[in-house]
C-alpha cells in the first residue's frame, strides 16, 4: 500500500493552476510513536509521530533548537554516550524497539549508520578507515575486504580519485572528500538506513551538489534520513519533508506538497520566511 | 545547447529534458491541429475539421500537467539563470499553444459550418493566410526544440505579413457583404476565420518573444511588428 | 594653526576635539614605549640568567670530561674515579620508574577523560593527582621509605624506582587526560555510530589520534625525575660501589652530586660539575627530542 497525497486548500491558484502531488511515499522502514525525548528534566521532543518511508529520502526542517538533531540521534541510540539523556515512547524498526533497553546497540549501529556535520575521518589510511567498521561487525578474507572497500569508495563517488592511494592518510583528503569518504566508511557495513546530519553545511557548493547527487543515487539501496537547516537543500534532496518546531512535528508531508501547499499555518509561516 | 555541460544532480537535469519533452509534445499537436484546420478552409472537409477540434482536450490536459511541472520545478530545484528562464518561459508558452489550439478547433468548427453555404468567391486568401501561420507555427516550435533565438526573431517580424493579409481580407469581405445580404452570414463566418488565424499569428509572435528571452536573456523591444489596421478600417459605401 | 572642530554631524556627543585626541595618542605612544623597554629588560635579565647557568655547568663540567668518567664507578677520592655506577644507576631508575609509573597514569587519565568526566569520584582523583604532581619530592621519598625501606630493613634500588614511579604518575595523569579531551567528541561519535565498543573507540581512535600529545608528556615526566635527588635520597640512598641489584641500595646522578658536591675534595667537586652537566645535557636532549617528534607529525 502506498499512499498519494493530494492538494489542500489554500491554493487554488490562478487560471486553474493547482499543484496536486501526486508522489508515492513507501511503507515505513522506521515507525515512530509517541516519541519524548528528555535533556535531564527538559523535555525536547513532544509525543512525536513519524513514518520514515523505505528507501527514500525523509528530510527534516525547522529553526535552531526544534529537535530535529534529537531526533536524529534516537534513531542510533546515541544518546546512550551521554548520562541524563532518555527517550520514552516507541520506535519500531523490523519489529523491534529501538529504544528499549535491552536493544543490542553495536548491532543496532550496524543496521543504522550515521554521518556528521564535520568530516571525521579516522588518523589512519584510507583503506583502514572503510575498513574499521567492517571488521567490528564481519570477519572478511583480504580479497572480500578489497572488495568491500572498493565497493564502498565506488558508492560513495570516491572512487576513482583515491584508487591509487588507498595507503595514504585520510587526513590528506579535501574536505569534501572527507566527507564523502565518511559516507562511505558508513555504507561499507551495509546499513539499512543511513542518517545525515547535516552533511554539507561544513562544505562548498560544488561538493555540496556532488554529495545532493550521491544521496539522489544512495536512495535506491538505502533509506535515507537528513536533517538540513537549508530548506532549499531538503527541496531538492527529500521525497518527504517533516517540519518540527520547539519539539514538535508540526507537518509531514511529500516535498513537492510541502513547498508549494503546506496544510499548517506554521509551517507556510516558516518556509516563507514570515516566522515572527 | 547540447554541448553545454549537464546539470551535477542527474534527476534535475533528465527534469528538465522532461519539460522540453512536454512542449515539442504540445507543440507536434498544435501544429497537426492548426494543419487540419487550414486544410478544412480549403476543401470544407468536415472528417478534418473534426479532428481538430477532438485533439483540444489533449491540448488542454498536456498544458495542466505542463504547469504542474512547472511549479514542482521552481518549488524544489530553485533554478537559476538560464534554467529559470528557460523554465518560466516554458510555463508562458504552453498558455499560448493552449490558446492557439483552441482558435484553431474554432477555425475548424466554422468551417463545417460554412460548407452548407454556396460561395461565390474564392477562398484562396484565407487559404494562403492560414498555410503562412502554419508555417511559422511550425517555425517556431522548431525554435523552442532547438532553443533557436533566429528562427524566433523570423517569426517575430514575419507576423506583420500575416496582419497586412488579415486587413486584405477584412475590406473584401465587407465589400462581399455590402454587395449582398445573402453573403452576410457565410462573410461573417468567414471574418471571424480570418480573426482566429489573425490571432494565431499574434500568439506565436508572444511564443517568439518568450523563446528569445529564453536564450538570450534580452527581451525584444516593444514595437512589436503590428499591422493590423483593421480595428481602425471605415469602409463606406460607395454611391 | 588653530584646531578646526569638526562637526559630528547627527551622531549624538560633543563635536570633535582633534588637539584631544592626539593628546591621548600621545601619551599611549609614551605608555608603550615603558612597556615594551620594562619587557625587553625582563627578557634580558632572564635570558642572562640561563646563560649565565648554562655557561657556568659547561665550564666547570666540560673542563672534568674524560673518559674515565664513562668507564670507571666513583672510587675514594684521588683514586681517579669517574661516574659510570651513578649514570647507570640513574639509567635504570628513570627507566623502571616510567615503566612502572607511565602506565598507571596513562590509565587513571584515560579514565578520567573518558569514563569519569565529571563525577565525584572522577573530580576527587583529579584533584588527589593535582596535589601529588606539586607535592614536595622529598614527601614522596619519605612515603616509599616508610614502605618499602623501614618494613624490608634496607635501602634498595626498587624503592627508588616506585618513588620515581610516584612522581611520574600525576604528570602523565594530567597530559593525558588533556590530551584526550582535546578530541573532537564527533570523532569519538563516528567511531560510536559504526558499532565500535567503548575500549575500541578508546584504543583505536582516542589513542591514535592523542599518541604525539602522550608521548610528548611522557617523555617530558622522564626528563622530570632524571633529575629528583630528594626521593632517592630515602630509597635507594646511593652506592659508592658498582651495583645494579635492585634490592641492594643503588647509585644515582643527583645524589652522587649531592654527595661530591659538599665533600673537600678537588676531584669529587670536579665529578659534580660533570654529573650536573650530563643531566642538564640528557634533560635538554628529552626535550628537543620530545619537541621534534610532536612537529614532525604535526
Amino acid at each position: 500500500m502506498s499512499i498519494t497525497m493530494s492538494a489542500a486548500q489554500g491554493s487554488a491558484g490562478f487560471g486553474g493552476m493547482q499543484a496536486r502531488s501526486a508522489e508515492t511515499i513507501n511503507e515505513p522502514r522506521i515507525a515512530i510513536r509517541n516519541l519524548d525525548f528528555f535533556y535531564g528534566s527538559n523535555r525536547a521532543l513532544k509525543g512525536v509521530n513519524l513514518d520514515f518511508p523505505d528507501k527514500q529520502v525523509t528530510g527534516m526542517i525547522g529553526p535552531s533548537g526544534c529537535g530535529k538533531s534529537t531526533l536524529l540521534r534516537v534513531l542510533n541510540r546515541m544518546y546512550d554516550l551521554y548520562p541524563g539523556q532518555r527517550a520514552t515512547g516507541e520506535v519500531m524498526m523490523d519489529g523491534e524497539n529501538i529504544i528499549a533497553p535491552d536493544m543490542d546497540l553495536n548491532a543496532l549501529r550496524a543496521r543504522v549508520g550515521m554521518v556528521f556535520q564535520k568530516p571525521t575521518p579516522f588518523p589512519m589510511t584510507i583503506y583502514d578507515n572503510i575498513a574499521f567498521g567492517v571488521k567490528l561487525h564481519e570477519k572478511l578474507s583480504k580479497s572480500a575486504m578489497d572488495e568491500r572497500v572498493e565497493w564502498s569508495l565506488s558508492r560513495g563517488a570516491l572512487w576513482d580519485e583515491v584508487k591509487d592511494r588507498l595507503n595514504s592518510s585520510a587526513m590528506g583528503l579535501s574536505g569534501g572528500q572527507q566527507q564523502r569518504l565518511c559516507i562511505a566508511r558508513t555504507i561499507a557495513v551495509r546499513p539499512d538506513v543511513i542518517l545525515l546530519d547535516e552533511p554539507t553545511s561544513a562544505l562548498d557548493p560544488i561538493s555540496t551538489l556532488k554529495i545532493e547527487e550521491l544521496i539522489d543515487e544512495l536512495k535506491h539501496d538505502f533509506t535515507i534520513v537528513i536533517v538540513t537547516h537549508n530548506m532549499q537543500q531538503a527541496a531538492r534532496c527529500a521525497d518527504q519533508v517533516a517540519f518540527f518546531y520547539i519539539g514538535e512535528m508540526v507537518e509531514v508531508s511529500p516535498a513537492v506538497q510541502m513547498f508549494t501547499a503546506p496544510r499548517e499555518r506554521r509551517t507556510q509561516e516558516y518556509i516563507t520566511g514570515r516566522f515572527g | 545547447m547540447t554541448d553545454a555541460p549537464e546539470h551535477m544532480v542527474k534527476s534535475y537535469e533528465q527534469e528538465l529534458k522532461r519539460l522540453r519533452t512536454l512542449l515539442t509534445e504540445m507543440g507536434g499537436i498544435v501544429e497537426s491541429q492548426v494543419a487540419l484546420a487550414a486544410e478544412a478552409i480549403m476543401t470544407l472537409d468536415s472528417a478534418a475539421a473534426t479532428r481538430a477540434v477532438e485533439q483540444d482536450p489533449k491540448v488542454d490536459a498536456l498544458e495542466r500537467e505542463a504547469e504542474q511541472f512547472v511549479i514542482r520545478l521552481l518549488a524544489l530545484r530553485q533554478p537559476m539563470a538560464g534554467d529559470l528562464r528557460q523554465i518560466v518561459a516554458a510555463l508562458k508558452i504552453t498558455g499560448e499553444l493552449e490558446r492557439i489550439g483552441d482558435y484553431a478547433a474554432n477555425v475548424a468548427k466554422r468551417t463545417i459550418v460554412l460548407a452548407q453555404f454556396s460561395l461565390p468567391y474564392s477562398m484562396g486568401g484565407l487559404g494562403h493566410m492560414a498555410q503562412l501561420v502554419q508555417e511559422h507555427l511550425k517555425t517556431i516550435i522548431d525554435a523552442i526544440g532547438e532553443s533557436d533565438a533566429d528562427k524566433a526573431i523570423e517569426v517575430w517580424r514575419s507576423d506583420q505579413i500575416v496582419d497586412d493579409m488579415y486587413n486584405a481580407i477584412f475590406r473584401e469581405l465587407i465589400t462581399y457583404m455590402m454587395e449582398d445580404p445573402r453573403n452576410i452570414t457565410p462573410c461573417t463566418h468567414l471574418l471571424f476565420i480570418a480573426k482566429n488565424l489573425e490571432r494565431i499569428g499574434d500568439h506565436e509572435t508572444n511564443i517568439a518573444e518568450m523563446v528569445h528571452y529564453a536564450v538570450k536573456g534580452e527581451v525584444l523591444p516593444d514595437a512589436r511588428p503590428k499591422g493590423n489596421s483593421a480595428a481602425y478600417a471605415v469602409v463606406r459605401p460607395k454611391d | 594653526m588653530s584646531a578646526t572642530i569638526i562637526t559630528a554631524g547627527t551622531v549624538p556627543g560633543p563635536a570633535k576635539d582633534v588637539q584631544a585626541a592626539r593628546a591621548l595618542g600621545r601619551r599611549r605612544h609614551r605608555v608603550n614605549l615603558v612597556v615594551k623597554v620594562l619587557c625587553v629588560v625582563a627578557t634580558i635579565i632572564g635570558l642572562l640568567l640561563l646563560a649565565s647557568i648554562l655557561f657556568t655547568l659547561l665550564w666547570r663540567g666540560a673542563t672534568g670530561l674524560s673518559l674515565a668518567v664513562f668507564t670507571q664507578t666513583t672510587k675514594p677520592p684521588g683514586s681517579n674515579g669517574g661516574l659510570l655506577n651513578a649514570i647507570i644507576g640513574t639509567l635504570i631508575q628513570t627507566g623502571i620508574g616510567t615503566l612502572i609509573g607511565a602506565p598507571i597514569g596513562l590509565m587513571v587519565g584515560t579514565y578520567l577523560a573518558e569514563y569519569g568526566r565529571s563525577s565525584p569520584l572522577a573530580n576527587a582523583v583529579r584533584f588527589v593527582s593535582d596535589v601529588l604532581l606539586s607535592a614536595p619530592s622529598i614527601l614522596i621519598g619519605l612515603f616509599v621509605y616508610e614502605l618499602m625501606v623501614q618494613p624490608f630493613g634496607g635501602f634498595s634500588g626498587i624503592a627508588g624506582c616506585i618513588a620515581l614511579a610516584v612522581l611520574v604518575i600525576p604528570i602523565v595523569v594530567r597530559t593525558t587526560e588533556d590530551m584526550l579531551q582535546l578530541i573532537s567528541p564527533s570523532l569519538r561519535e563516528a567511531a560510536v555510530a559504526l558499532g565500535a565498543p567503548k575500549w575500541t573507540v578508546i584504543v583505536h581512535i582516542c589513542y591514535r589520534t592523542a599518541k604525539d600529545g602522550i608521548v610528548t608528556g611522557i617523555l617530558l615526566a622522564v626528563a622530570r625525575i632524571a633529575g629528583e635527588t630528594a626521593p632517592l635520597l630515602f630509597t635507594s640512598l646511593g652506592n659508592l660501589n658498582w651495583s645494579i641489584s635492585l634490592s641492594q641500595p643503588m647509585a644515582s646522578l643527583p645524589v652522587t652530586i649531592y654527595q661530591y658536591a659538599g665533600s673537600a675534595f678537588d676531584d669529587w667537586v670536579q665529578l659534580a660539575w660533570v654529573g650536573a652537566l650530563l643531566i642538564t645535557v640528557g634533560v635538554l636532549a628529552l626535550n628537543i627530542v620530545a619537541r621534534f617528534a610532536l612537529r614532525a607529525r604535526s
